[in-house]
């Protein structure tokens, strides 16, 4: 009885276990078939390479908005990377451990802090201050404000992956290299830094994908003017808001383009997704 | 150029983690500080059971933490058994293989979809194709295909956790497999399983991009899950985006936040006390 129960078991168990990729597949079906037809009828370099876009009349570019989405997430990176693996390195490395039990729990709490809230703190502070100090095209509301906004909000992913990445590194590295006379600083910068590379980089990927894939907190602050942008504090918008912004009246080719714009984002985040697994493969094989 | 020496080097970098290290909390911590202080004060039983008036600028938000509870316990109740199932397949039931490799490739793209992404995926299937129209239903579901990664990975962790002695003890007494899975492992590694769920309820309740395609932005309290609804996190993107800061936005945020915060220092604290056990 008990034995066959275990035959049945094994199947239904694989059955549940496949639905992730099932789910992945049906997905790309559904974005893809809306979103392909017109991007077609565009013309695919067409639709990636123009920055016309007037869906009213049947103009579809979104070159502007795969800028304007690399843009912010590279500011995003500018402001969270040194902080962010900055603080993973004084956690992992130079903080006592009372310290670090309660900084770490800290910051993987703050990871749950929906973004609508780093959006609302961008709009009550950061955004007024710009206005203020540097003026420009977008009134305060521009690609500098995204990327602190966003910055901010990347940094407990960043900090946790590094830590993690930090803290991976064989004790006797870093044993090895005190035992030479090395300070504790020179240490982490000649020998620690450069073992936990790969898996920083990896945060630091997956931390432009979070970036690049965020919407509400983005279309609060980055002023969403469908312009190429000339300068950081010019106004964009990014392909996440493009499809937020429009979605609730769209219709017809304008709702498809939409898909398309879905169709790119997805595209990118599938070339840093293989990227981080390149990165963290090189590391295995190494090892 | 003068040459620095290293212990005065060392000293100085020292000095600049620690700054970097207390801007980084300071900030974050204020933020959320920042917004519970600003926000305790509006809320008092009439703001959180009270319904909305003038399209949700003033008065209560029971409706939308009606719909986030709903949105919430949908996506759960589709992606605990689901992902724990998966969760067990990878770990007892499947040794490393092309199986594994094809299935794990599938949950880290899963989890790499950007949510607006799954929003419009939710909105075209079970909006459109599957004509649950906008609803809670729809949502949930949606906001399922976002945690379910989340779920499976941290059951994963919980799961491999356990130590392997415990199911030779169980085989050697005789049991099956499933048998050294449901009475052994799985409650072994239900803290860790739990400080999973946990977190992810955070990100049901926070949830915004995928949300407002799939459930909509109704201000009536819904009466079933085939009702469209308005999430609280919802709402106050909206009221932003409409009126900036207000007595509202801030009671909303705070509400949002206290939920959320409170919910993950249970997870934080039922993950210590499943360490110790481990350990």
């Amino acid at each position: 009885m008990n034995l066959t129960r275990d035959r049945v078991v094994s199947p239904i168990l694989f059955a549940i276990a496949s639905f992730s990729i099932t789910a992945l597949f049906v997905i790309g079906v559904f974005i893809f078939v809306e979103g392909l037809p017109v991007m077609l009828r565009v013309g695919v370099w067409k639709f990636i390479g123009s920055s016309e876009w007037l869906p009213l009349e049947g103009k579809f570019g979104i070159l502007a908005m795969i800028v304007g989405s690399i843009t912010v997430a590279v500011g995003t990176l500018v402001v969270a990377v040194p902080l962010g693996v900055g603080c993973a390195v004084y956690l992992s490395e130079f903080a006592s451990k009372r310290a670090v039990a309660i900084i770490k729990p800290s910051i993987e709490l703050l990871f749950a802090i929906p973004s609508v809230v780093y959006g609302f703190i961008g709009v009550l502070f950061i955004v007024p201050f710009m206005r203020e100090h540097f003026g420009g095209d977008g009134h305060g509301f521009n690609i500098v404000t995204a990327s602190f906004v966003l910055g901010i909000m990347v940094l407990p992913v960043i900090v946790g992956i590094s830590v993690d990445a930090l803290q991976a590194v064989p004790k006797v590295y870093r044993d090895g290299s005190l035992a030479l006379g090395a300070t504790q600083w020179q240490t982490t910068t000649m020998v620690t830094l450069k073992a936990a590379r790969s898996g920083i980089l990896a945060g630091v990927i997956l931390g432009m994908a979070n970036a690049i894939g965020e919407t509400m907190a983005v279309i609060m602050v980055v002023g969403n003017a469908v312009v190429m942008p000339n300068s950081p504090l010019d106004s964009v918008r990014t392909l996440t808001g493009n499809i937020a912004l429009e979605m609730g009246y769209a219709t017809g080719d304008h709702r498809q383009a939409l898909f398309a714009t879905g169709v790119v984002l997805l595209v990118m985040i599938m070339m840093l997704n293989t990227l981080t697994r390149y990165v963290t493969r090189k590391r295995v094989a190494r090892q | 150029m003068t040459r620095v020496h290293p212990k005065t080097k060392e000293f100085i970098a020292k000095m600049a983690l620690r700054g970097i290290a207390a801007v980084v909390i300071l900030t974050l911590v204020s933020i959320v500080g920042y917004v519970i202080v600003k926000g305790v004060a509006v809320i008092d039983l009439k703001f959180l059971f009270g319904q909305p008036r003038s399209m949700g600028r003033e008065g209560g938000v029971f409706p939308f933490i009606v719909s986030s509870i709903y949105i919430t316990v949908i996506s759960l109740a589709v992606s605990i058994p689901l992902g724990l199932g998966s969760a067990i397949y990878l770990t007892e039931y499947r040794a490393e293989g092309w199986a594994t490799k094809v299935i794990r490739f599938g949950i880290d793209c899963l989890a790499g979809i950007p949510s607006i992404v799954l929003g419009l995926f939710g909105f075209s299937f079970f909006v459109k194709f599957l004509h649950l129209s906008w609803s809670l239903l729809s949502g949930g579901l949606t906001v399922s295909l976002m945690i379910l990664p989340f779920i499976i990975r941290s059951s994963e962790e919980a799961i491999r956790a356990v130590p392997q002695s415990y199911r030779e003890v169980a085989f050697a007494a005789g049991g099956t497999k499933w048998q050294s899975v449901t009475r052994v492992v799985l409650p072994c590694a239900l803290p860790g399983v739990m400080t999973g769920i946990i977190l992810a309820i955070g990100k049901c309740v926070g949830e915004t991009a995928s949300v407002i395609f799939t459930a909509g932005t109704s201000l009536r309290t819904p009466q079933s899950v085939f009702d469209s609804g308005r999430t609280l996190a919802i709402h106050f993107y909206l009221l932003v985006r409409e009126t900036g800061a207000s007595d509202m936005a801030y009671g909303s945020a705070a509400t949002l936040l206290i939920a959320i915060l409170s919910v993950n220092f249970t997870a934080y604290y039922l993950m210590r006390r499943f360490l110790r056990r481990v350990s």
